[in-house]
């Protein structure tokens, strides 16, 4: 498995273990939309374990970002390594989401 | 590793990443160019490769993607061609434009264009050619040591 969710309080929070691509970014999604739908508004995406995010993977956060904003919720992303924070920089996705440097930043005040 | 490496995908995402990594290691021997290759390099060749097999293949599981690598003194380069009847790249939007910025696809060959030294099509659109120069590398390894 991928993705493991679990409650930090009223977050959740998904670690990504490995990758996010485009042979699992659906897993992803299917798995954060099913929260939604069950009243969950709080989303914290964990990237300490991940090597490797492509355009697909970036896709889906942004799908789900604004998913998530539209039921009044609010998705963070967390402890990107630099090389996926290039990323995020490279596509100007960094100014889309609230980047936190670490799971603990990330969960303050949400 | 071989001067040059060729070989045939079936058109399965699944098999990107273990063709990533194929690649990467016959490389190893390119350690001054340790983190272009395997950033830069990497996202790269996996988004080529996704591109041919969604886009330019069409999903379709009857046809292959060719994936030539070749490594010379100066530069390391990959060419990745599909089955399809191509397309015209030029005609693919800006995704950082605040108008693009929302969608959820069409970072690929933008990414591509930021991350390698150089990315042609040919004139069909359905070979994409990626260039990682060598020399580059040492200059700016170079300037951040200095």
């Amino acid at each position: 498995m991928a993705f493991q969710v679990s409650r930090e309080g009223d977050v959740l929070v998904v670690d990504v273990d490995g990758q996010l691509i485009v042979g699992n970014r659906q897993e992803l999604k299917t798995r954060v939309l099913e929260e939604l739908e069950k009243g969950e508004q709080k989303f914290l995406v964990d990237f300490s374990s991940t090597g490797y995010i492509d355009s697909s993977g970036l896709g889906v956060l942004v799908s789900l970002s604004k998913k998530i904003r539209e039921q009044g919720g609010e998705l963070r992303l967390s402890s990107l390594n630099e090389d996926l924070r290039t990323l995020f920089e490279l596509t100007k996705l960094d100014s889309l989401f609230r980047i936190h440097d670490s799971r603990e930043e990330g969960l303050q005040g949400f | 590793m071989d001067r040059q490496l060729v070989f045939e995908l079936p058109n399965d995402l699944g098999c990107i990443e273990g063709a990533v990594e194929f690649v990467l290691l016959r490389c190893e021997f390119c350690e001054e160019v340790s983190r272009r290759l395997r950033f830069n390099f990497r996202v790269s060749l996996a988004e080529a490769l996704a591109n041919a097999m969604l886009y330019g293949n069409g999903g379709d599981p009857a046809k292959r993607v060719r994936v030539e690598v070749t490594v010379e003194s100066s530069a390391l380069q990959a060419r990745i061609t599909d089955q399809g009847s191509g397309f015209d790249p030029d005609r693919v939007p800006d995704p950082t434009a605040p108008e693009q910025l929302h969608r959820p696809c069409g970072r690929g060959i933008f990414l591509m264009r930021q991350l390698m030294d150089e990315v042609h099509y040919n004139d069909q659109g359905n070979a994409v050619t990626l260039v990682l120069r060598f020399q580059d590398t040492e200059a700016l390894l170079r300037e951040a040591s200095a």
